[in-house]
């Protein structure tokens, strides 16, 4: 139905696909997975005009195509439902099922009665019942998915891809779609589903292509990959591969402390995280583990009060911490160094030193007024310490390498004497020797008697770095490995792992 | 070796793009004073000086707490509105003596300053829209205190228009206090730091913990204070009271002070001293032009050439 073959796509500095080779075939639901930056988007906004390839081929019905605009492809009929709905809020459901096609009466003007009536039969028919007449907005953001998808398919789509459409669903609007999803299967209409979340695949799809740094890992049957080896290909992680020592700058095992300086216990974020508990000791690296979408962010930062949890509590050295604020996580000693560094960590207008100092400053002044040599003394301490790499401190920080930027973050975070370090990928996208030393660090730090908490989606680095991993899955605690059974055959066996009362169980 | 030349003229190019940026302010005002020196009468007097720098003073008041706003990635819309309420509240309360009624008039423009601020930093509306709203408000606030032009005349208000130290005015003493006072807090205290990681980056800025609220809610009500106490002093100048006229596009002048002195309207940066050169820069412009008989029209499509230019140094810079 839609196919690309020997497909390419470069942006300045990156090679997001590589010869890509993609089918999806007419009355399939055809899953499409791989982690962050394998190139899912990328491949997505080819196939639906928004990117056009350097090289290779689109077919669509069997003849090569050309789309250059997004509405191009919509109207070959190929239709893309994304996270967020874009439909008209305002408008009643009717409507923006018929939008632009409304049915005329006399007078060209809208017949209500029938446009009431046919949009009621189009959902009806999908097993969608709702209101037509109603506001879209006043609907659960399950049923504008519903809607949005019934005018898809309304427009006579071939092709519907879906990007993540349930990680804002509860349970019951899951199986609703998925019967819609069954029903478009049954009128031949080819799927591209993406998702994380195991137990979908497995329920819903029939065929699966798995995408890693650029390139196609695997594609064929989805009956025919069992879930660690889907796992293994995600992760780019062979299952028994033996564990070459040294490979990272880990240390390993560190003594920790018997009673936790951290506990988290039942966080609770709607339809990203239920009720996760954990707790770190002082002098402990604990390894957050599973894949994208898993709640490892949102775990960290609702530890941080960066995200606001509906349930749950924080508990640091005995003392309850305020949810939702980071200044009272931060007062009571958690820090978190932040994903996304350029757009969260650094403030890239300020220098060096500010950059270290900006957390600090209440401790650094007097009466309000910013006390210079002291700040001077701290930023010297660490930027040797660090081995910060600038011209002076007064340079911009943004003119900084990556792991530079990283450690001046680090710093500005040791210098307020945190309890527990929240370290969210830590080592992403900065070079190979700024790596080795951020990871030496995180050991020297875990002996100086610092809890660490430590997301990576670098299995190795995961893995050589924890004293313990907790695998979450689907925003929940699935496994946690101790002692000998932090592996990464042990990991992606608790990732792959079929819940209990699941429908594969 | 082509290539090595060509290196070298791009950073000749990056070094004349940054120091025109930097300084051009500057430079333009010693440009416009020699030209002013060398080819217009009676320029080089003392009286004339006095003239210029009074008139400039209320102007450079309001863009230093714009350049506060502006460095948070905001604007405060509602500054010419204040200055009317200023008037107002003081001609109202003028009967309890000048210093109760400055005092009335300032307490006027921090709570304008407060509903800014509010708006912006608990409800969320967007700096431009929130202050637009205030702008409406407090001018209506101040015509309903006082519908119409009202002498002014108190003997301590009268001085503070007209009397001065050492040949130098009372209005351009406080307004170069008020100057070295926030060129201060921006530099030297915790505030001034909080505030450049604001508008630099706001979630990073959060994420370190900064009481981001806070900081939005001081810089608004140091704005709208700031305009208080220029409406008092324009007041003092005219010894009238006319809040249907004082103020007006003052929000724009001291918008244009501040863009002209430098300061980005991405936030993240606030240069005070281009501020006040770029408030000097404009006044200049303007007296020369009149007293080369130019007409009032001339005047507008000057500044506008200004402030392209200003515009144009900026984007270069963030590009870079």
């Amino acid at each position: 139905m839609l196919a690309v073959t020997g497909l390419c796509k470069s942006f300045p500095g990156v090679r997001a696909l590589s010869d890509v080779d993609f089918t999806a075939h007419a009355g399939e639901v055809h899953a499409l997975v791989g982690e962050n930056g394998a190139g899912k988007s990328t491949l997505i906004k080819v196939l639906t005009g928004v990117y056009r390839p350097d090289a290779g081929e689109v077919t669509y019905n069997g003849t090569p195509v050309r789309f250059a605009t997004p509405l191009q492809a919509q109207q070959a009929g190929i239709s893309t439902i994304y996270q967020e709905v874009n439909l008209v809020p305002l408008m009643s459901v009717a409507r923006n099922l018929l939008l632009g096609r409304e049915p005329r009466g006399r007078l060209r003007l809208i017949d209500f009665g029938r446009m009431h009536r046919e949009a009621d039969e189009t959902l009806r028919s999908l097993g969608i019942r709702v209101d037509v007449r109603r506001p879209l907005r006043e609907l659960g953001v399950g049923a504008q998915q519903m809607v949005a998808l019934a005018r898809a398919v309304a427009v006579d789509a071939r092709v519907v891809i879906m990007d993540e459409p349930t990680s804002s669903l509860e349970p019951r609007e899951v199986s609703t779609l998925f019967e819609v999803i069954r029903t478009l299967r049954e009128r031949g209409i080819a799927v591209v589903y993406v998702s994380h979340r195991m137990e979908e695949l497995y329920e819903i799809c029939d065929a699966v292509t798995v995408l890693r740094d650029g390139t196609v890992v695997h594609t064929g049957r989805l009956a025919d990959l069992d879930r660690l080896h889907l796992v293994s290909l995600m992760l780019g992680r062979e299952i028994g591969e033996v564990r070459r020592e040294g490979l990272t700058k880990f240390a390993g095992s560190h003594d920790a402390a018997a009673e936790p300086v951290l506990d988290a216990a039942r966080l609770t974020v709607r339809h990203r995280l239920h009720g996760v508990s954990l707790s770190l000791r002082p002098g402990e690296v604990v390894g957050l583990g599973g894949l994208l979408g898993s709640g490892r962010s949102e775990t960290a930062r609702a530890i941080a009060g960066a995200l606001p949890v509906d349930g749950g509590r924080v508990v640091v050295a005995g003392a309850p911490v305020r949810t939702g604020s980071t200044p009272a996580a931060i007062r009571a000693g958690i820090s978190l160094l932040p994903e996304d560094r350029k757009t969260e960590g650094i403030v890239p207008g300020l220098s060096v030193r500010e950059n270290i100092a900006l957390a600090a400053l209440p401790g650094l002044s007097r009466f309000g007024l910013v006390d210079d040599a002291r700040i001077d003394r701290i930023v010297d301490t660490f930027m040797k310490r660090l081995r910060i790499r600038a011209s002076s401190s007064h340079q911009k920080v943004s003119e900084l390498s990556g792991g530079n930027q990283q450690k001046v973050l680090l710093a500005r975070w040791l210098a307020l004497h945190p309890k527990v370090l929240l370290l969210d990928e830590p080592t992403r996208g900065i070079d190979v020797g700024a790596k080795a030393e951020v990871q030496a660090l995180v050991d020297e730090l875990a002996d100086e008697g610092l809890a660490v908490l430590l997301i990576s989606s670098d299995t190795e680095e995961l893995i050589e770095g924890s004293d313990r991993v907790v695998v979450l899955k689907d925003g929940a605690v699935v496994r946690e490995l101790t002692g000998d059974a932090v592996t990464e055959d042990e990991l992606m066996r608790a990732i792959a792992e079929v819940p209990e009362g699941g429908p594969h169980g | 070796m082509a290539d090595v030349s060509v290196a070298r003229v791009t950073v000749d190019r990056d070094r004349a793009l940054r120091l025109l940026q930097n300084y051009g302010v500057y430079g333009g005002v010693v440009v416009l004073l020699v030209f002013n020196f060398a080819f217009t009468p009676h320029f080089a007097s003392a009286e004339n000086f006095r003239t210029q720098a009074v008139q400039v003073a209320p102007v450079l008041i309001v863009a230093l707490g714009m350049a506060l706003a502006i460095g948070t990635e905001g604007v405060d819309l509602s500054v010419g509105s204040v200055m009317a309420l200023s008037t107002s509240l003081l001609s109202l309360y003028l009967g309890y003596g000048p210093w109760i009624a400055t005092l009335i008039a300032v307490v006027g423009g921090i709570l304008v300053g407060a509903a800014n601020g509010a708006l912006i930093a608990f409800v969320g509306v967007q700096p431009i829209v929130a202050t637009l709203a205030l702008m409406v408000g407090a001018r209506g606030l101040a015509l309903v205190l006082l519908p119409q032009l009202k002498d002014v005349r108190n003997p301590g208000m009268a001085a503070l228009g007209s009397g001065d130290v050492l040949g130098i005015p009372y209005l351009v003493l406080i307004a170069a206090t008020l100057a070295l006072l926030v060129a201060f807090a921006v530099k030297r205290s915790t505030f001034g730091r909080r505030l450049l990681a604001v508008g630099d980056s706001r979630p990073a800025a959060r994420l370190a913990g900064l009481p981001v609220r806070r900081v939005l809610i001081v810089v608004y009500v140091c704005s709208g204070a700031l305009a208080a106490v220029a409406g008092v002093l324009a007041t003092a100048r005219l010894t009238a009271s006319d809040p249907t006229s004082v103020g007006t596009l003052m929000e724009l002048s001291a918008i244009t002070a501040v863009v002209v002195g430098g300061t980005p309207l991405s936030g993240g940066r606030v240069r005070i001293g281009g501020t006040v050169a770029g408030a000097v820069l404009i006044q200049l412009l303007t007296t020369t032009l009149i007293k080369h008989d130019l007409p009032p029209s001339w005047t507008q499509i000057a500044q506008a050439v200004v402030i392209v230019g200003a515009v144009y140094a900026a984007r270069e810079r963030g590009k870079r």
